[in-house]
């Protein structure tokens, strides 16, 4: 370790503001200047080796999209999650078309119209592709009404029927004709925002109980360590459906996602608080450390400045890792309908439609729920694995 | 030992190269190095981290990983008592049946790192019959026996308790021995040892020189010595060969060169080394700068960033040849006036060894 | 060795007792109780309540007693008589109505491990020592798009796929015709022709996990100076590999018996709901949603119970394969 920049005597307080503003920078640098040649700081060198992992950056890209549908979800959707319409139970997908053959040489994107005929017995609607009917199909079109982020009204949609008259259903329609499209965009907000909540909270959880256990050590370490290693001892699942089922039916919407989180988040943090310790005991011996301790640095800065830059970026690869965990959980709890509850639409509730080996036979389209959890899990494992490895300066 | 001819060669590396080639980069690791290893003496090499004696160490036994690769030269391993062709090393398949009949049985090495360089999860005794049962028809119980042996000769204290427990157990010293031990399962006639005595402590790194002395006494094995330190070459060698950038500056008798180094490196080294005797007020020089980036290595002659001696014009523009200013002697410097080159310049020209008190000034 | 497996089974007793104790905890949790809940459905059909009936059965049952009272009554039964309590909802003792599920479900997860270990190994191997290689990326994808599916949906995917395209509806271990059959060779072949489908679908995250853990760890072994020791001494690589690098690498294979059920048990539940499989996972979520509570209490604690033993038999396999943690614990002790 080089001459330290900050090296502040106890008693002279003002030359540590003076030398703060370059510290955090200085400490970061002086932890990736020891491990790795050249002069960039970490920072640059994670972004450098991340760039090169194709598969990280696709996955971070896909990711973005993730992140735009859960934010204006309203807008992305063609419609509202709710509206319905009795004679299109079922509808199957409509391919967009973009160009127009019939007559001449159109572009522009349509869909073909459905030619449905009903079951007198079975009232179950059977439907066929009606060529002879069109349906324009435009961006930024005027559709259902609804409250972006319950602040305004708007009634733009992204991707619609431009006919005011007629609904499209690009990926195809549940049980009540409501539109899947409108229902996976809203239901991307509620699971991918589960996720960061429930790990939101077991990083707090663990990054304060991992992070004292492995500093500490000692009894506090003894205490925590027990209480980990029997959370762990009980088997995940059935303890989660048992918190679940405890949450009271009569909870709002609000409440229930709430305490699904907290649930969730509970059992969570063990891992994280592991990972914590078992950082907090090797860096613990390090001589970095030492050396920052004999030169008087107090507990709290020893953490701060030297301890908490050299493994941040492992911190947040555990947390990329854990956000698919979180997702996964929330989806198997609500497909058995121990989390979310209707209304709430989250990709998990879309699947309890697709329990009944009936209804997927006739309408698989009501599986694509489980294609956006695979997908959003799938990335996140990417970008997570991605900076992983891209901190990891012995790899 | 100025008397030996061709014959005593064992081991013979020409114009090896071993190149570590990156995305962007190709570093040089061994550029060009010529050494003879010869039967019941010692070479050794010496040279500062990252002058590339532990890679050109593994390019003997092929054991260089990817992305490293012996890109050029040869390694003649020769046949004892004159029999038979010589074997070039750097020629065959890296994991070839060939390469792997002379690894362990011909060629044995010992690494640096005792506790790293043993599983921690076998026990002593089947890692040392482990040699003998790759190379020969043995019994299990016959390698364990002999296995004992081996710990007995390199003088381990309850060898029968010892080659039923585990390295975890053993003290690195021990763990070294045991290393040595493997080495000796198969009487090889080249030993390769990799800095066998820098991760130990001062006393114990005696122990294992003596070890290693007696040894090449009793089985005359030929030895090549890695190490980066002047008090061990001292102790140890018969030849010594400086290493710097990936190629060696200067070889010869270890006495000569220690008399009379003709490479500025050498004599800064040299000068580096702590006597005892020496003045209070007298600072232990440095050499000037740091060893530059293996990547991306100076024109000319690769020391001349940190040599004090050299000339604008020739150094930085001139590789310079090998002359030859003694008998054995080989340098690498166009300062170097050759066999003509009467007294040694400066002082500090004493052996430092460590043992001895020299009267330095 | 001994006085550690000692140590360790001691170190079992309170573990188990905490679980009794949240399981108990976990079923008392839900405001109300199966009566309040079966009355609240009676009223709703119209059906009036005798209100003497009511703290009859709640007297019965104890319903009204303070939660250690409870508690005590409950595990009491357990220990001293295995007796499981009553189930609410089947007006049968939960024994019965528990221990023929708890068996398919561990054949099941004894299976879905030994399945996930043979194939695991030889990829995660591959994958390793052949990094960077076409197999190795292809393994990497397809075991990350495992790890990512959740196994209901393959489990939905495959229900599809069979009733798409061979035009029958799956489920069910046993077969309709052996049902109520005594066991014998049939029966026996039936359930392996009928398991193994499940046994992978409940697998696959699983056996991607292992791969991606074995390949890990592998990677880096496989430049620790140890393995270059091995080579040096001329062994053939394969042998090199498996004996030193692999062995050591396999710690975390060993570690899955003790995870492995409370996740088998976890991913079996939405297998067997979607592919009806006569397993726990069904039985226990509806006892959940009913408030069946001793039923639900009990799965809780004999699953719990079954993964503590799990975690017993792998620490205990660890000590033994691995003379570090077998020595370190004689030194300690």
């Amino acid at each position: 370790m080089g001459p330290l920049p900050d090296r502040p005597p106890p008693p002279e307080a003002p030359s540590a503001p003076a030398a703060s503003p370059a510290a955090p920078d200085a400490a970061v640098g002086s932890a990736a200047n020891e491990a790795l040649p050249g002069d960039a700081p970490q920072r640059v060198l994670i972004w450098r080796r991340f760039r090169r992992n194709k598969l990280a950056v696709t996955g971070a890209l896909v990711l973005c999209a993730f992140a735009l549908v859960s934010v204006f979800s309203e807008f992305v959707a063609p419609s509202t999650p709710d509206a319905y319409n009795a004679a299109r139970t079922y509808a199957p997908p409509q391919r967009i078309h973009f160009v127009d053959t019939s007559d001449g040489f159109d572009l522009g994107m349509y869909v073909y119209d459905y030619r449905v005929e009903r079951d007198p017995e079975t009232l179950a609607n059977t439907y066929t592709v009606d060529e002879s009917t069109k349906i324009p199909v435009g961006l930024f079109v005027r559709g259902e009404p609804y409250e972006m982020w319950g602040l305004f009204t708007a009634d733009r949609h992204l991707i619609g029927s431009s006919h005011p008259e007629q609904d499209v259903y690009l990926l195809g329609a549940d049980r009540n004709g409501r539109d899947m499209a409108s229902r996976i965009a809203h239901g991307t907000r509620v699971s991918m925002s589960i996720g960061l909540a429930g790990v939101a909270l077991s990083f707090v959880l663990g990054l304060v109980l991992g992070g004292l256990s492995g500093y500490l050590g000692g009894r506090v370490d003894n205490t925590i360590q027990r209480a980990i290693e029997f959370l762990m001892s009980i088997p995940t699942i059935p303890l989660w459906m048992g918190l679940s089922a405890a949450v009271p039916r009569d909870w709002n919407s609000v409440q229930t996602y709430l305490a699904i989180t907290v649930i969730l988040s509970l059992i969570g943090w063990t891992d994280l608080a592991r990972v914590v310790r078992g950082r907090f005991l090797s860096l613990r011996q390090e001589d970095f450390v030492t050396a920052a301790r004999l030169d008087g640095c107090g507990t709290g800065r020893i953490i701060g400045r030297h301890m908490l830059p050299s493994f941040t970026s492992h911190i947040i690869a555990s947390l990329t890792l854990a956000v698919p965990f979180m997702i996964l959980a929330e989806t198997s709890l609500s497909f058995l309908g121990l989390g979310l509850q209707p209304p709430v639409v989250s990709w998990g509730v879309l699947l309890q439609e697709a329990q009944n080996i009936h209804s997927i036979a006739n309408a698989p389209w009501l599986l694509l729920p489980g294609v956006a959890v695979t997908v959003a899990v799938l990335v996140l494992n990417f970008v997570g694995d991605g900076v992983r490895d891209a901190a990891d300066p012995y790899r | 030992m100025t008397a030996e001819t061709r014959d005593d060669v064992v081991l013979d590396i020409q114009g090896l190269r071993t190149y570590f080639t990156t995305d962007d980069t190709v570093v040089r690791a061994v550029d060009g190095v010529d050494l003879a290893v010869r039967r019941g003496s010692t070479l050794c090499v010496v040279g500062e981290s990252g002058c590339g004696k532990s890679a050109m160490a593994r390019s003997v036994l092929r054991l260089v990983e990817p992305p490293g690769r012996v890109v050029d030269g040869r390694i003649l391993l020769h046949p004892a008592e004159g029999a038979g062709e010589p074997v070039d090393l750097a020629a065959l398949h890296p994991t070839g049946r060939r390469i792997r009949s002379v690894r362990g049985r011909e060629v044995a090495m010992v690494f640096q790192e005792p506790m790293s360089s043993l599983s921690l999860v076998h026990t002593v005794g089947n890692q040392i019959g482990e040699s003998l049962r790759t190379h020969h028809r043995v019994s299990r119980k016959e390698a364990r026996e002999h296995a004992v042996e081996l710990l007995e000769r390199v003088r381990v204290p309850g060898a029968a308790r010892v080659v039923d427990s585990y390295p975890f157990q053993l003290s690195g010293g021990m763990c070294q021995r045991v290393m040595i031990a493997m080495a000796l399962a198969c009487g090889p006639r080249v030993l390769v040892a990799d800095e066998p005595t820098t991760a130990l402590d001062v006393t114990t790194q005696a122990q294992i020189l003596d070890l290693f002395a007696d040894l090449r006494r009793d089985t005359g094995m030929g030895t090549l010595f890695i190490t980066h330190d002047m008090g061990v070459v001292a102790e140890i060698a018969d030849e010594v060969a400086v290493m710097y950038l990936g190629t060696v500056v200067e070889q010869g008798p270890v006495d000569e060169v220690f008399h009379d180094p003709r490479h500025p490196y050498t004599r800064a080294l040299l000068e580096a080394v702590p006597r005892m005797g020496a003045s209070r007020a007298h600072r232990l020089p440095t050499i000037r700068g740091t060893i530059p980036d293996p990547g991306d290595q100076p024109a000319g002659c690769v020391f001349r960033t940190r040599c004090p001696e050299a000339v604008e014009g020739l150094c930085d523009t001139t590789v310079p040849p090998v002359t030859v200013p003694g008998p054995g002697r080989r340098v690498r410097c166009l300062l170097d006036e050759g066999p003509a080159a009467a007294d040694a310049p400066g002082g500090g020209t004493a052996v430092p060894t460590g043992k001895e008190t020299v009267d330095a000034d | 060795m001994r006085r550690y497996v000692i140590r360790r089974m001691l170190y079992m007793v309170p573990t188990l007792f905490a679980i009794s104790l949240v399981a108990f905890l976990i079923i008392q949790l839900p405001p109300g109780n199966f009566l309040s809940a079966y009355i609240a459905e009676l009223s709703a059909q119209g059906q009036g309540v005798d209100n003497a009936q009511v703290r009859a059965l709640e007297e019965r049952y104890g319903l009204n007693d303070p939660f250690l009272v409870q508690y005590w009554n409950w595990i009491s039964g357990i220990v001293l008589s295995g007796d499981f309590g009553q189930s609410f909802q089947y007006h049968r003792d939960v024994a019965d109505l528990m221990w023929d599920r708890i068996g398919l479900t561990l054949v099941l997860a004894v299976s879905t491990l030994l399945l996930s270990w043979a194939i695991a190994f030889p990829i995660g191997v591959y994958s390793a020592v052949r990094q960077y290689s076409v197999g190795d990326y292809v393994v990497t994808v397809v075991g990350f798009v495992g790890l990512a599916t959740p196994n209901f949906m393959l489990a939905l995917i495959f229900a599809w796929i069979s009733y798409r395209y061979f035009g029958e509806s799956v489920g069910g271990i046993v077969s309709r015709e052996y049902a109520d059959a005594a066991w014998n060779i049939g029966k026996v072949m039936d359930v392996v022709s009928n398991l193994w489908i499940p046994v992978l679908i409940i697998g696959t995250a699983g056996t991607a996990a292992l791969i991606r853990v074995l390949r890990a760890n592998l990677l880096d072994e496989l430049r620790k100076p140890y393995v270059t020791t091995a080579r040096a001494k001329g062994l053939p690589e394969w042998r090199v590999i498996l004996k030193y690098p692999v062995r050591m690498s396999l710690s975390p294979f060993i570690s899955t018996i003790g995870w492995i059920l409370p996740t088998l048990v976890g991913g079996e539940v939405m297998v067997s709901i979607v592919l009806s499989l006569e397993t726990t996972g069904p039985l226990l979520v509806e006892a959940l949603r009913n408030q069946d509570m001793y039923l639900a209490g009990s799965f809780i604690l004999v699953l719990g119970t079954l993964t503590v033993i799990g975690t017993l038999l792998s620490d205990l396999l660890l000590a033994w394969w691995d003379p570090r943690i077998r020595y370190q614990h004689v030194e300690r002790v």
